[in-house]
């Protein structure tokens, strides 16, 4: 029989239901290999026996016929999710040991769908970083490694690391992420997974600790196009506790899957060819275009000009709206509360603060105050803003040319850990293909392509219209079914 | 537009994070490379472009006028570093 920590949601979820094993039998076997992969470093916090209690409920429930949709199926949690009665940190030290009374949202749905936690999923700090090391718990190591025979450990990408890490090695079957400038998609590409991020307002933000307020949005990762379908359905919806989610019907959208592009047309961006990037990207991007025209798509070249500004309007609004959101880290209300002898509230405020915040996360706060203070104002954060109108008007154009938008996911595969570190900026051009789509709300799919000459994995992304949530994963699947990606990274954990 | 040291000790007061010296000379430098990167956004013509307010189309729901979140003082102070008589506690602020 195959190993059940092999099985993707699908698979489990049938496999359950039609009683090749228990619920309980698929808690222990994640459970397990959740605890013999401490070496990735994925999990902030592991909860076995909440998995443990959800499998034991899924199982009474089939008995009694009332399985719910994800019943009998373990997930793990990015740790930005406010989990009730689990540690929360966003990977922050400012949040060590708090313990939300309330859950998020999208966590809820995935709980109350009948999926088991199996634990909190380590990631960048506040969502910070594109390599997952600006964790205050350390860094996650991806399971792949080049085929060089060294030894370097490779990033998982980032923000979302802890997910892509987990759900390459096969000790989760699926997962939550959240991608803000492309922390799903990025992620996803570097491990060789799938990961959506759906339209801005399709899953509630309420319960997710808030990063960039105008662009953060939940999306699943997992192995299968079909596996991100069953959960974003899951996790999607509107919630009277987010004004920002959309009041929109959540489709069916496993049912709605079909890998037949006929009579769509896939636009070609010219302006994605960027400046050094390695040639085996653009031969996956030119083999993604002729696995589009064999589902049958046809292929319109279009252009989004202003594709170049995309970056440094990011790096102006969302550490803007990062120094909003994160002032509520005061050492007040909860976390970390650093009080220097003799200090006043204002002394108090700023030293839990220099002491809760990590580098990454300080650097961008203050990027953000300083766009924000009097006299910049108009000149940086206005300016971003109009920018961003005129990308999103780019994208606006190009529907009328085309249906959906192939590009590469990232600019190149999985660096070393600590390969960036020193630089930012080169750090943020990792995001260069998936923020335009980001600053314009729009859904988008990563899904694994093939591998680079050192054996990591390179990814191609899809990018649709707002709420085409269905064409975008359709355009995924075709990809997905002529990539036939079924490496893996071999277990060195 | 660059910053000088001074001015990156007034942005960390700003933003309420202690800092020596020392830490904004160290600082200095990543913030004026990052800076420089995002000044191209001003080759960018945007005049009578509307900054973009709300990212995908969406209206404002109105929900019954009445109190939907009491009675949670314990839940809502069960996280605070320091709670006394059901409130936050903070130094003191007035001599």
């Amino acid at each position: 029989m195959t190993d059940i920590t092999d099985l993707g949601v699908a698979d489990i979820r049938d496999g359950f239901r039609g009683g090749a094993f228990s619920a309980r039998e698929v808690a222990d076997a994640f459970n397990d290999a959740v605890a013999g992969a401490e070496a990735l470093n994925c999990f902030i916090v592991t909860t076995p026996e909440k998995a443990v209690e959800a499998a034991e409920e899924a199982d009474r429930a089939l008995a009694a016929g009332d399985a719910g949709p994800l019943s009998g199926v373990p997930l793990g949690i990015k740790d930005l999710f406010c989990t009730d009665g689990v540690q929360s940190t966003a990977g922050s030290h400012i949040l060590e040991g708090f313990v939300p009374p309330y859950e998020s949202t999208v966590s809820g749905n995935l709980l109350g769908a009948g999926a088991g936690m199996l634990g909190k999923l380590n990631m960048d700090q506040f969502a910070m970083g594109s390599s997952n090391e600006t964790s205050y718990f350390g860094n996650v190591v991806s399971p792949w490694k080049r085929n060089d025979g060294g030894n370097t450990p490779m990033s998982p990408g980032g923000s979302s690391g802890g997910t892509s890490s987990a759900i390459a090695a096969h000790i989760v079957p699926a997962a939550t992420g959240t991608d803000t400038g492309g922390s799903i998609r990025q992620p996803a590409a570097f491990t060789g997974i799938c990961g959506m991020k759906p339209t801005y307002g399709r899953c509630s933000r309420y319960g997710m600790v808030a990063f960039a307020s105008s662009l953060d949005q939940a999306g699943p990762m997992a192995r299968s196009v079909k596996d991100c379908a069953i959960l974003l359905e899951a996790m999607a919806g509107h919630d009277p506790k987010d004004s920002t989610s959309l009041d929109e019907p959540v489709p069916n959208w496993e049912a709605g899957l079909s890998s037949d592009l006929t009579g769509k047309k896939i636009g070609i961006p010219k302006e994605y060819r960027v400046d050094d990037m390695p040639g085996e990207i653009d031969a996956l991007w030119k083999q993604g275009v002729e696995w589009m025209r064999d589902a049958g798509a046809e292929i319109v070249d279009v252009s989004l000009p202003h594709t170049r500004y995309a970056l440094p309007a990011y790096y102006i609004i969302a550490p803007a709206e990062a120094s909003a959101n994160l002032a509520r880290y005061d050492g007040v209300r909860y976390g970390l509360r650093k009080l220097p002898e003799g200090a006043n509230l204002q002394e108090m405020y700023a030293a839990t603060r220099a002491a809760g915040f990590g580098d990454e996360v300080k650097r961008r706060i203050m990027i953000g105050t300083y766009v924000l203070s009097a006299g910049f104002y108009d000149a940086y954060y206005t300016q971003a803003a109009k920018v961003r109108t005129l990308i999103a008007q780019d994208f606006d154009r190009a529907w009328e040319s085309c249906d959906y938008l192939l590009t590469p996911t990232a600019p190149s595969a999985a660096f070393g850990l600590g390969d960036l570190s020193d630089d930012p900026i080169a750090m943020y051009l990792n995001d260069v293909f998936t923020v335009p789509s980001s600053l314009a709300g729009l859904p988008a799919i990563a899904v694994p392509g093939g591998l680079d000459h050192q054996g990591l994995p390179l990814g191609l992304q899809v990018i649709g219209k707002a709420l085409d949530e269905q064409g975008v994963m359709n355009a995924g699947l075709a990809l997905e079914e002529r990539a036939g990606f079924t490496h893996r990274a071999e277990k060195w954990w | 537009m660059s910053v000088d040291t001074e001015t990156v000790l007034r942005i960390a007061s700003l933003a309420r994070i202690a800092m020596s010296e020392e830490q904004a000379e160290r600082l200095k430098p990543e913030l004026n490379n990052i800076l420089g990167w995002v000044e191209q956004l001003g080759e960018v013509d945007t005049s009578g472009v509307e900054p973009l307010a709300v990212v995908i189309e969406n209206h404002t729901r109105m929900r019954e006028d009445v109190v939907t979140d009491g009675d949670k003082r314990d839940d809502i102070l069960a996280n605070a570093p320091v709670a006394e008589h059901g409130f936050f506690a903070v130094p003191k602020v007035i001599e």
